[in-house]
Formats: structure tokens, C-alpha cells, sequence
């Protein structure tokens, strides 16, 4: 048995431009080029960030591995090059056997085609034969409980059979390589468990997965070898246990708390540096918060500079990857650039947030031109939990359910009768 | 728990991972892109199905929750054509040689829309499945080469008419000029995919594209003889004019289906090369700038 996988010194460089703006207009391009044939011909400066460098490592025919590491560490830019959606600035991978790649469930679906349709356009996107599809047809449409509908557009779809439609269509693949990210993020609890099932038998019946989760337990249990990906490079390699247990300890794991130093610091333009940041409720730094009462953020950051009227700012994600909300300081003393040392507090109300984990990036940031300009900052530095303790005085009322939605906002009723 | 959802969940548990014996293995390789881009044809014939599919698609869903539905592909060059006989026909009183004007309209209307739309839907092929492109991996040139496809369709459907104004004029094709016919469609097609890989490439970088597109596509019915017949302005015009591809499709087709003037030999071999040129460099722009697609779309 050979290796399926043989990575050797990839490498991925991206400017932060490209990153940053997405696109720009072609008179941005064609004014910037004008700027640099007035300017003369030295070669424009970009700051470039190596999303992947130098990384090398062979994934035996066969092995499921575990790719962990916080969020811009790499591990999404890896799966892009091993998947091919992008090319690599340098090094090479050889790759033996058909790819399938979950990389986003549902790539493809077109709202106005119906359920059956869709499967034939997922399935032939993700690099199925049209007969290999048809006779899988049943088998897929079973698998994602959606029988009645098969004849339904999609878009009148709830979003739980919109889910399990794609995975099923996904999960029927039969590649040799399977390349997994972050699929569990998706879908109720049974049907999680369902998928990771799914997955545990991929990887009994011989074949290769590539698995990317933040879920440490999922890794554990799935994985017989992890890696573990800081800055683009691999920071660990070996059995999952020892992997997950070293990054948990490193603090890298998330929690509530994050403080940086010199020799590990936020991302700075060199006005403004973060010094830590963390969540509190009465007065404690806490890694759950109850949904009854305020949770607070503090962000203490230096402003070195005056050249910039800055402000802070954060950025709350749900577990599911959504931006639930930015919220800035929009009180004037931040209107003049006024440089020291802040200590912010950001409030976040009781009874908005719904149950579940949420990250939080801060930023420092200022307006220019309409848009906000950052500073300083780090996406997901602290994390927390939400919880309900359910004693009938919250949202929830009695109810003990499950409670959809990212908010759960304790709202105003009023009834007359009539 | 429904009892759908009992049955699935059993079945999805019994569902086995098929364990046939694998193929052997293909190995493919992953390095920096090439200095010098090329086509892989053997890939492309491995991925004719999914070309397949991507018209398909486009097809199905062309005028989904429309009220009058496949209708608008008749009424489109109907209306068009309309407007062209009262204003060029009846008030300018434009040259049209020796056919009826309506007709003579028509006629080229119908290759000119299926080059506009074919240019319009390849030109943002890439942007709108920017879902797929960023998350699997096909080769990217399908995209624009489905969209020149899909407006076939709209443009056989168009033909009906175009036989209804042939039998009101009694004016039926001739043999084997006929045959020739779809020689100029697909110098339609090609000329549009060239451009269509050309600025569906550059939309992923600059959305300027969109904008741009319906500007030119007013002028060029002008300046690709469909309100006139080419043989008609004066000779060093016809050449001009020649330099467009689209005005040898519009004569060429028009003379295969309705007759009348034969289109000059070098000037079409001047449309012909335009088109060529058009489509090799646009295609080798697209696949030097595909490695970025996923990075800047």
C-alpha cells in the first residue's frame, strides 16, 4: 500500500489585497497603474501573508487524518490545493484515486430545480457519471428522508432537507480520497451523528479521508492521526490523542480568554496593538455565559499613533459560521485620533444570543472613505458558550425543546382581547 | 419521529459503503500552475458529461416562474424585428436589397440575439457559479462553453417564425446553400465563446463587464448588416464592417435561408480569421488567469 496522499513542500502565498477586497473595479486598477508609471518603476509594495509554507507530509492509503488548528492557520487553503480549487505557489502533491470533496454540502444546487434534478447536478458537479447517479438515485433520496419532496423545487425546502439532501448526495461518492470540512457544522444532532457514521465507514472500508473540524471530540474519535497547522505550517503531526491534548493545552483551542505578546501578537498596521481580551459575566472571566444576564467583551489595546481616529469594534460569529452581528463604539471621544492605553467593554444585552458557541473577532478599526479601515485585530480570539439554565424566566418560557435561531431575544408581548 | 424519517434513518444505517474492488488508481499531480497554459483535451472529454449537465441546468431553469415561459424566446426577435420594419423599414427607408424587409430583418435578428445571448451568458458564466468555482474542481473552461450552448435553443425556436415569414413571403430556402447554414452559426458560437472566455475571466477581477456588454451590444446589429443587406453599402464599408465576424454570420446565414446576395469569399475568411484569433487568445487569457480564479472571484 502506497501513499494516497504525498504532499512536498506546498506552499501558498496571497496578498493581503486579494484577500482583503475581493474585487476591485477596473478604474481602482487602472488609476493604481497610473500611480506607478508616475512613480517611476519600482515594484509596488504588497503585504503577503503565506496561508500555507512549506507543508509535506503522506497520508497512507487507507488512513483517516485529523486536521486541526485555529482559524486562518491554514487548514481551509490546504483543502483548496489538495481538491485542486486552487494552485499552489510552489511544491508539488501526487495524489492516487478519485478526490470527493465536502468542502461546502450543496455546491451546486439550483433553487429552482427540484430535489431529483438536483441530485443529478450535485452529483455530476462532485464528479459522478449520470448512470452511477441514477442507480444510486433511491438509495440517496432514502438516505435523506426526503421521498415526498423528490419532485419539490428546492427552494421550498426547509433548510434541514436542503442539508440532508446534499450530504446524502455527497456521502454516495465513492472516492478514494475523501476530503471533509467542517460538514458537521451542519444539520440537528441525529443527523450529525448520521454523517460521522457515514464517514467512520468510509474509513473502515479502506479508504482515505481527510478530515478538517474544529470538533476535538469528532477528531478524536474519527482519526487515528492528527495534524496540527499553526500559521501554515505543521506544528504537530502524530497520534490524534496527543495532538488534540497538546492544542488544547496551548491555549489555541479558543476560550474566553486570549492575551498577546510580543512574541505572539494580534495582527497590527503599527498604530494600534491588542493586549488581551476577554469575556466576562459578574465580574469573571467565563467560558459560559447564562442567557438571563449581560455578557461582557473587554478588549484592552494600546493606540500608538495619532494618526488615525480609531475605534473599537467586534464581530460575533455563531457556531455555524454566521456573522451575527458588528457592533462598534460609536461614542465621540473615539472622533479624534487620541492615542494611550484603553481598556473597552462592550455589553452584550441579556436574553439576544440563543444557546450555543459563539467566537468573537475584535478589531480596532477607523472610517475612511465610507469604509471601516482596520488597525488592528484577530478573528475568533476568544470564544463562549451560551446557556439556558432553564428555570421559565427566559425566552424559553417552559418550553424545553430545541430552539432554533441565532438570536432569542426575550420580545414585548402584548395581548387584547377582542 | 415520522415514519418516513424511522424508515430513513434504518435505511441510511443499512446503506453499505460500496466495497467492489477499486480501479486501478489514477494519480494526478498538484504543482504551481504553468508558465505556458495549454488545454488538456483528455481531461475535457472525461468532463463532457458534466457539460452536459451545466446546459442542461441553464436550460431548465431559463424561464422557470416566468408567466409566459419559453413564449418570450418567440417574442424577443418578434418585437425587435417589429421595431426595426417601422423605424429602418417604413420611416428610413434602409437598403435591403432584393428581399422583403421584414423578412431580410428577421433573418438576421436571429443569429445577432443568439450571439448577444451567448456572449452575455458566457461572459458572466464564471461569476455566477462563483459557488462552484470556489469550492470544487472541474475544468473551468465548461462554464463559459455552456453558456454559448444554451441559447441554441432559443434560436431553433426562433426558426419557427422565421418559416412562418418564409411561407407568408413565399420565399423557400435553396438547395444546397441551405446545408451551409449552421457553418455560420457556429461561427456565431465561436465568436462569442472566444469573447465570452476573454471577458468572463476578466469579470472575476473587474465587474465592470456587465455594464459594458449591453453598450455594445446596441451598436453591433448596426455595424453586422441586420438592418441592411451588406452588398448594399459601399464596397470599402463592406470590408470594414467585415472585420466584425458577426456581419458575415448575419449575410452568410441570411443568404443560406432566404438567399439573395452570396457573402463575399475573403471577406468571410477575414470574419473567419477574426474569429479564430479571438478565440485562441481569449482562451489562452482564461487559462493563464484560472489558477486566481478562486482567489479573486
Amino acid at each position: 500500500m502506497g501513499a494516497a496522499i504525498a504532499a512536498n513542500g506546498l506552499s501558498k502565498r496571497y496578498r493581503i489585497g486579494e484577500l482583503q477586497s475581493s474585487y476591485g473595479t477596473l478604474r481602482e486598477s487602472l488609476t493604481r497603474v497610473a500611480r506607478q508609471i508616475a512613480r517611476g518603476p519600482h515594484r509596488p509594495h504588497h503585504e503577503e501573508i503565506w496561508a500555507l509554507r512549506d507543508v509535506s507530509f503522506e497520508v497512507p492509503e487507507g488512513q483517516v487524518l485529523g486536521v486541526i488548528g485555529r482559524n486562518g492557520a491554514g487548514k481551509s487553503t490546504l483543502l483548496k490545493v489538495l481538491t485542486r480549487i486552487t494552485t499552489p505557489t510552489a511544491g508539488r502533491a501526487e495524489i492516487r484515486g478519485r478526490v470527493g470533496s465536502l468542502l461546502e454540502v450543496g455546491t451546486g444546487f439550483h433553487p429552482e430545480l427540484t430535489g431529483r434534478e438536483n441530485v443529478f447536478l450535485n452529483g455530476s458537479v462532485l464528479g459522478m457519471k449520470r448512470k452511477e447517479i441514477a442507480r444510486k438515485l433511491d438509495e440517496i433520496v432514502e438516505f435523506a428522508g426526503v421521498q415526498r419532496f423528490i419532485d419539490t423545487p428546492v427552494k421550498r425546502y426547509s433548510s434541514g432537507m436542503y442539508v440532508r439532501l446534499a450530504f446524502a448526495v455527497a456521502a454516495h461518492l465513492e472516492p478514494e480520497i475523501l476530503l471533509v470540512d467542517e460538514v458537521l457544522a451542519v444539520g440537528d444532532a441525529e443527523f450529525q451523528r448520521r454523517c460521522l457514521g457515514r464517514m467512520q465507514e468510509f474509513g473502515q472500508s479502506g479508504r482515505t479521508v481527510l478530515f478538517v473540524s474544529h470538533n476535538m471530540q469528532a477528531i478524536s474519535r474519527l482519526c487515528e492521526r492528527t495534524m496540527l497547522l499553526g500559521d501554515g505550517q505543521i506544528e504537530r503531526d502524530g497520534r490524534s490523542a496527543d495532538v488534540v491534548a497538546y492544542y488544547l493545552q496551548s491555549g489555541q483551542g479558543g476560550g474566553s480568554f486570549r492575551e498577546w505578546t510580543e512574541d505572539d501578537p494580534a495582527w497590527s498596521d503599527g498604530t494600534v496593538e491588542l493586549r488581551w481580551a476577554r469575556v466576562v459575566q459578574d465580574g469573571r472571566t467565563s467560558e459560559t455565559a447564562d442567557v438571563r444576564r449581560p455578557i461582557g467583551f473587554e478588549l484592552a489595546f494600546d493606540v500608538l499613533d495619532d494618526t488615525y481616529a480609531v475605534f473599537p469594534k467586534i464581530k460575533v460569529h455563531s457556531n455555524e459560521g454566521e456573522i451575527v452581528f458588528n457592533a462598534m463604539d460609536t461614542d465621540p471621544r473615539w472622533h479624534e485620533a487620541t492615542p494611550g492605553s484603553y481598556l473597552s467593554t462592550a455589553w452584550i444585552p441579556a436574553n439576544l444570543l440563543n444557546e450555543g458557541l459563539f467566537t468573537v473577532d475584535p478589531a480596532v478599526t477607523s472610517l475612511g472613505s465610507g469604509k471601516l479601515r482596520p488597525h488592528a485585530g484577530e478573528r475568533q480570539a476568544v470564544s463562549f458558550h451560551v446557556y439556558d439554565p432553564g428555570e421559565g424566566d427566559s425566552a424559553r418560557g417552559n418550553f424545553t425543546g430545541h430552539l432554533r435561531g441565532t438570536v432569542r431575544p426575550l420580545l414585548d408581548w402584548t395581548t387584547e382581547e377582542r | 419521529m415520522t415514519e418516513t424519517e424511522v424508515k430513513a434513518r434504518r435505511a441510511a444505517e443499512r446503506a453499505p459503503v460500496d466495497e467492489r474492488p477499486r480501479r486501478q488508481a489514477p494519480t494526478f499531480v498538484i504543482r504551481p500552475a504553468p508558465r505556458w497554459p495549454h488545454l488538456d483535451f483528455a481531461e475535457l472529454l472525461h468532463y463532457r458529461e458534466l457539460l452536459g449537465t451545466f446546459v442542461w441546468r441553464d436550460i431548465k431553469v431559463r424561464y422557470k416562474q416566468t408567466f409566459l415561459g419559453v413564449a418570450w424566446a418567440l417574442l424577443v426577435p418578434v418585437f425587435t424585428a417589429a421595431v426595426y420594419v417601422v423605424v429602418f423599414g417604413k420611416f428610413a427607408k434602409f437598403p435591403s436589397g432584393l428581399k422583403p424587409y421584414p423578412l431580410l430583418v428577421f433573418a438576421g435578428l436571429l443569429p445577432m440575439q443568439c450571439f448577444s445571448s451567448a456572449l452575455n451568458g458566457s461572459s458572466v458564466s464564471l461569476v455566477a457559479n462563483s459557488a462552484l468555482v470556489t469550492k470544487v474542481y472541474f475544468p473551468r473552461v465548461l462554464l463559459p462553453l455552456a453558456a454559448v450552448l444554451v441559447p441554441v435553443v432559443d434560436f431553433a425556436l426562433g426558426m419557427l417564425v422565421l418559416v412562418g415569414l418564409m411561407a407568408r413571403y413565399r420565399n423557400w430556402p435553396k438547395f444546397p446553400e441551405f446545408f451551409l447554414a449552421p457553418a455560420f452559426v457556429l461561427l456565431a458560437l465561436v465568436t462569442a465563446l472566444g469573447a465570452g472566455f476573454l471577458l468572463s475571466a476578466l469579470n472575476t477581477r473587474y465587474r465592470d463587464v456587465p455594464y459594458a456588454i449591453p453598450v455594445f451590444m446596441q451598436v453591433l446589429p448596426f455595424v453586422s448588416a441586420v438592418p441592411y443587406a451588406l452588398n448594399e453599402v459601399p464596397l470599402k464599408w463592406q470590408w470594414i464592417l467585415s472585420i466584425n465576424p458577426i456581419s458575415t454570420v448575419v449575410t452568410g446565414w441570411r443568404w443560406c435561408v432566404i438567399g439573395g446576395a452570396p457573402p463575399n469569399p475573403q471577406m468571410t475568411l477575414l470574419s473567419v480569421g477574426v474569429a479564430l484569433l479571438l478565440l485562441l487568445g481569449g482562451l489562452a487569457f482564461f487559462r493563464a488567469s484560472e489558477p486566481r480564479f478562486a482567489d479573486t472571484i
